[in-house]
Order: C-alpha cells, then structure tokens, then sequence
C-alpha cells in the first residue's frame, strides 16, 4: 500500500521531463515548476527505483489487518454446463488444480451449477477431483448470472475455500467478475499460466498492456484468490479410477429471483471475422490454381480454423477481400497460425507478426517468413498437404 | 431516460517494451485515445436514445483531467453531458478498486435507467469492470450486447452473443449492459455539435465528491490484487527449422500440431 512522494526541492525542469518520460502510466504533471502525480499513476515505483535519486520516495501506507490466510483451503474449479454438458474448459482448469494442489497439498474441488448433471459429477470425478459441490435446480438450469453469482457467494461462504478458477468464457467473464465484486476480493481475467507458493498465495500471469508485457499478479491479503482462464490453456488430465466425494447442496434458503428472462436462444452460424479467429491457415502464392485450395481442406477442418490469404489470391478473386492478412487487408493475433506457401512480404508480415504461434511451410529456405516463425518447415505444400492429409485421416479413424 | 455511458482514455499504441537491462517499461504514453470498444457502447447510447423520448446521455470516465479528452470526443459524437471522475487516491486501482470508484461515481449521479459500457478495454483487456460495477450497484447486467431490439420504460429486449450461441434477453431496468461492436457502426464526432459544445464545462469530481471518501476503498490500498512483476514474454521466435524429405516434415508438422493440442 502506500503512495509516491514527490520531493519538489529536488524537482528541476530537467528531472520533471526525465521523469516524464520514464513513467509508462503518464503519470506526471508539470505546472508551474511544480511536479506533482496524477491519478493515472499505478504505483510500479519505476520512478523511485529507476528515476533520479531521491525526487520520487514510496511512503509506506497504514498496514492493513492481515486474514488468517491458513483458514481457507482447497483449489476449486467452477464447471460451466449448458444443456448438461460441460464446457471442457473446466477438465483443463482441474488438470491445472491438480497440479498446483501438489505444492500447497489442498484438496481439489469442482463445484457445478445446472439441472440434471449426474454425467457432468461422474467426468469431474474420473478426472480426479476430491469433491464435487452439486447445486441442482430447474431454477439454475440455463446460464443466470445472478442466481449463478448467489450460488457461488453461498458456496463460498460454506467452505472457505482458497482459490476458485472460472473458464475464460463470455459466460465465465460474466460470472466471476460479479462474485468477484460481491465477495469483495481479487480477480485476474485471462490468466496464461498460474503457479502457487506453498502457503497458498496464487500466482496469476496474464499478458498486460496490449499482449507484449507479462504481468505476475498475486492476492495478498483477501480470499478467495480469482481467475478466468482461457479454453486451451492447460491440459486435461488423465482420467483416474474415481475416488473423489459428490456433496448435493440444498439452494432452498438462497434468492433467486432474476430480472433478466431469456426470450429465445439462436445458435451462431454467423460467417467469422479473421482478426477474430483464434486459428488460421494461410495460403500463399505458390498455390497455383484456385482449385488446389482444396488440398487445405482437411488441414482446417481438424484444426476447426479459418481461411485467411495474401493480397495476390485476393486479386486472382479465389479468396474473399474480408480473409486478406497484411496492412492492406486484416491484422490477426491468432493461438496459431499455418502459413502455406507464403512467401512473406513486409506488408503481410506486419498484420500477423503478433500471432501466438506461427508456423509456415514453404520450400524456399530463405524466405522471410522463416525468421519469424516457431517452427519452419522446408518443403513443398503440393507434397506436404498430402502426406498430412493422410497423417490426419489415420489419426481421426483410430480416434472416434 | 437517463443513460449513463462509461468510457476510457487507453494508450494509442499497444507496443510497450520492457528494456532487458534496467527492466523499465518502454512505451509511448503521449499519444491517447478513446478505448476503440467504447466507440460502441457510445453509438448503442445514441441508438436507444433514438427510440425514446427525453433521453439524456451522459459519458463518464475515470482518470488523469487529461481523460477530459475523451469525455470531450464523447460530446462531440452525441452525448449530452459529460462527468470526470480525477484524484489521486485512485491511482493504482486494480478491477475492484477502479469499478467500486465508478460506482460510487454512477451513485453520486443519482437516478439512471441504463449503464452502458464497452465490452473490455484495450489496455487492461479484462473485461471486468462492467460487471462488477452493476454488482457494486446491486444492479443487473448483460456482456457482449451486440443489438438493441427494443427500449421500453420499464425494461429493455437486446441481443447478447456468447460463444457458440446469441440470446435474445429481456431485462428490467435499470441494468448495465457491455457492448460488442455487432451490427453498430460508431458515428464520427460533429463539428456543429463541438461548436454547440464551445462553452461546456466538464465537470470534474474527487474523491470528497463521493459518498464513501475512506481511502482503504480506492486506488491501490483498495485493490485486493497487486502487480509483482512486470516482464518481457519469452519470444519464442527462436525458429525451429524442420528438414528432411517431404514424408519427414510431414510427419514433423503433424507431431508439431498434435503436441500443441491444435488436433
């Protein structure tokens, strides 16, 4: 806690604009000679730390009451069902659980909210959990965000749990957000990877600031400890002979009324925006024909992504002007993205270079793609897309 | 109807590095402008707006007086008022310390039917806030708006796109809902409208303004999560380069993919 002091006997013009220009958060204001600290500051000290000696000091804040951290324990994995069946966010979330459990040894629950979920309690057990919460009714079988928020306020205050984990969801985005509020504790959305201390305290790392800055987050004095994270980030467990407990809670004593009433639902079949997509396979112009495209097909179709090309194919009028990458065309960031026989112009470059993942196959060693790409495989689509296409195939048939 | 509609000056440019030696973050703070998200939630304002009668719009912001900006740009597009909310007992604010100041903020306003807000910021990427302040309301709210169906005195019908499936919500008001861009096309600042505007008076609001003034509620002591520290992502850029005959790379790029869980 605390705040920055700004020692003004020191300040010079000189030092203002240094500091000025070291603060991230533009924090500084400079008026008439005197330099004073904004709301914008976030208090990263940069400017004690790193700007001139003693102009910026941390004065440290009235120390707050410590909880009894000890108190609260077990890493809990909130499920998200629709129609009875699980969002498989939440295997890989326990997966996740099970892992940091080893280092704090707490026990690992799933909590899961719906109407007839006895399919959903039999998989949270075989992937290994130690208890599952079950919170049944016609009242909370569709999303509600309201009753949904009471259910876990309740849960929570029952069992005093350490840590509760939400799927990165738009409804999960929704949830924890409100509970968070509610319990009046800390919740880092969109966590990349998490760790815990051996006392407990959850490390939570997500991307800040736009992507290319990773922050480490930590709860210090509140419970429980929050986060979203998104589907795809960690691995499900194996499943395990189950040996966990099924606890059925009663939600008779809890409020549920809602304002909200859902009219209608529509399921989406709309057409998806490539800066959107979280896959993409990219083709380039060493496809010579429009018809070879179809070579693609059963590549996108396992790995469920979206289309995107380069400007040439755009003006050959093979490819929709909407899946066109490069600064001409769409920026994409996608998980992953496949480049095909691209050869990688800088105006291409420039509208995909933040993907997560790339990986590009081209039979020209020195193309410029290769530099930038995670993996870069030497060789010719017309003969690689085959042989995968093949892998696949095999792959899927001795897989269903 | 009273629309209150919140909005935020985020970094222009989302580069930021971190310098390997010292540490300190790099990045252009001088160039600001509106959360591009928040475009949205102004123009849905705009279009509920049109739909009923004596509707007064008015933007909101938390910030440093430079965020007067956006408020300015908010005028400029439609709204009809605009509200600054500016002290240093808010710097440092994490989700709940930065909603719970909103909300105190949307509270001092007093009476309102609807709280609009972008769906998430550019900067802060949480898409939190929205949330938690209808909560720190005691109001309900509904994400990812993406169509207002229809606006009525007592409650609102609007589209809401989840994952894989949309819902067509009826809500009663007052409520708060976050916009995603959906069918809006956000309407461009008027000129006439900044010469109707020449004399305005953003007002500007502190922390003594507020109902609840205990500082242990704002700014980084009323924020539950802290930053420890801030690091450069590990640029795995360092290439892989996969070689062989074309059944080998095959192979390769298909073990690559099923490894990474993308099969």
């Amino acid at each position: 806690m605390g705040y920055i002091k700004v020692n003004q006997e020191k300040v010079t013009p000189e030092i203002a604009k240094e500091l000025q220009k070291l603060c991230p958060f533009n924090a500084f204001d400079y008026v008439d000679g005197e330099l004073s600290i904004n709301s914008g500051c976030k208090i990263c000290k940069i400017c004690v730390n790193k700007g001139p000696s003693g102009v910026c000091l941390f004065v440290e804040g009235e120390k707050q009451v410590k909880i009894d951290k000890t108190k609260y324990k077990g890493i809990t994995v909130v499920i998200q069902q629709r129609h009875s069946q699980a969002h498989k966010v939440a295997w890989e979330l326990i997966g996740k659980a099970l892992e940091l459990a080893k280092k704090t040894g707490e026990a690992v629950y799933a909590v899961a909210i719906g109407d007839n979920l006895t399919k959903i309690v039999e998989e949270a057990l075989e992937y290994g959990v130690d208890k599952v919460f079950v919170y049944e009714s016609p009242l909370l079988k569709d999303f509600n965000v309201e009753r949904y928020t009471t259910v876990i306020e309740a849960f929570f205050k029952k069992y005093q749990v350490n840590t509760i984990l939400f799927g990165g969801t738009p409804e999960g985005r929704s949830l924890a957000p409100r509970v968070a509020a509610r319990l009046k504790t800390g919740l880092t959305a969109d966590c990349t990877m998490l760790d815990i201390l051996p006392d407990g305290d959850l490390l939570q790392i997500r991307p800040a600031f736009g992507g290319n800055i990773m922050a480490k987050i930590h709860t210090p004095n509140t419970r429980p400890q929050m986060a979203t994270i998104r589907y795809k980030m960690f691995l499900a467990p194996e499943k395990v002979k189950p040996k966990g407990e099924v606890v059925y809670e009663n939600i008779d004593k809890l409020n549920m009324h809602s304002n909200i009433i859902i009219k209608s639902y529509e399921e989406a079949q709309k057409v998806k925006d490539i800066s959107e997509a979280e896959i993409i396979v990219a083709v380039g112009r060493a496809f010579k024909k429009k018809k070879d495209l179809d070579l693609i097909l059963p590549l996108v179709k396992s790995l469920g992504a979206e289309i995107a090309c380069t400007r040439p194919l755009v003006e050959n009028g093979w490819i929709d002007p909407r899946r066109q990458i490069g600064l001409s065309g769409r920026t994409v960031k996608p998980k992953l993205l496949v480049n095909l026989g691209i050869s990688g112009s800088i105006q291409f470059i420039e509208g995909m270079k933040e993907s997560e993942m790339i990986i590009s196959v081209n039979n020209d060693p020195d193309n410029k793609l290769f530099k930038i790409s995670d993996y870069a495989i030497l060789g010719d689509i017309y003969e690689v897309l085959p042989e995968l296409t093949a892998l696949i195939k095999d792959y899927m048939s001795n897989n269903l | 109807m009273k629309i209150i509609t919140c909005i935020k000056q985020v970094p222009a440019s989302t580069k930021v590095d971190v310098d390997p030696k010292t540490g300190v973050l790099i990045r252009d703070s001088r160039n600001v402008k509106m959360n591009p998200y928040d475009l949205y939630a102004l123009e849905a304002s705009f279009k509920i707006k049109e739909k009923v009668n004596n509707c007064i719009i008015e933007a909101i912001t938390m910030g440093p007086p430079s965020a007067k900006k956006v408020l300015e740009e908010a005028l400029y597009m439609g709204s009809d008022e605009a509200m600054l909310l500016s002290d240093r007992a808010f710097a440092g604010a994490d989700v709940l310390a930065t909603a719970y100041s909103l909300s105190q903020l949307i509270r001092n306003i007093g009476d309102y039917e609807l709280i609009i807000c972008g769906k998430q910021t550019t900067d802060g990427d949480t898409a939190q806030v929205g949330p938690e302040i209808a909560e720190f309301l005691g109001i309900s709210h509904i994400p990812y708006v993406s169509r207002i169906i229809e606006v009525k005195e007592k409650y609102i019908v609007v589209r809401s796109d989840l994952e894989h499936h949309s819902e067509i919500i009826k809500i009663n008001l007052p409520c708060l809902l976050t916009i995603s861009e959906g069918d809006l096309v956000p309407r461009l600042p008027s000129y006439n409208r900044k010469i109707e505007f020449k004399d305005y008076k953003i007002k500007s609001l502190s922390l003594k303004d507020l109902q609840d003034q205990d500082k242990k509620h704002y700014g980084l002591e009323g924020s539950p999560t802290q930053v420890q520290e801030i690091f450069p992502p590990n640029k795995s850029r360092e290439s892989v380069r996969v070689t062989g005959n074309n059944k080998v790379v095959s192979l390769e790029l298909f073990k690559i993919l099923k490894e990474k869980k993308f099969i």
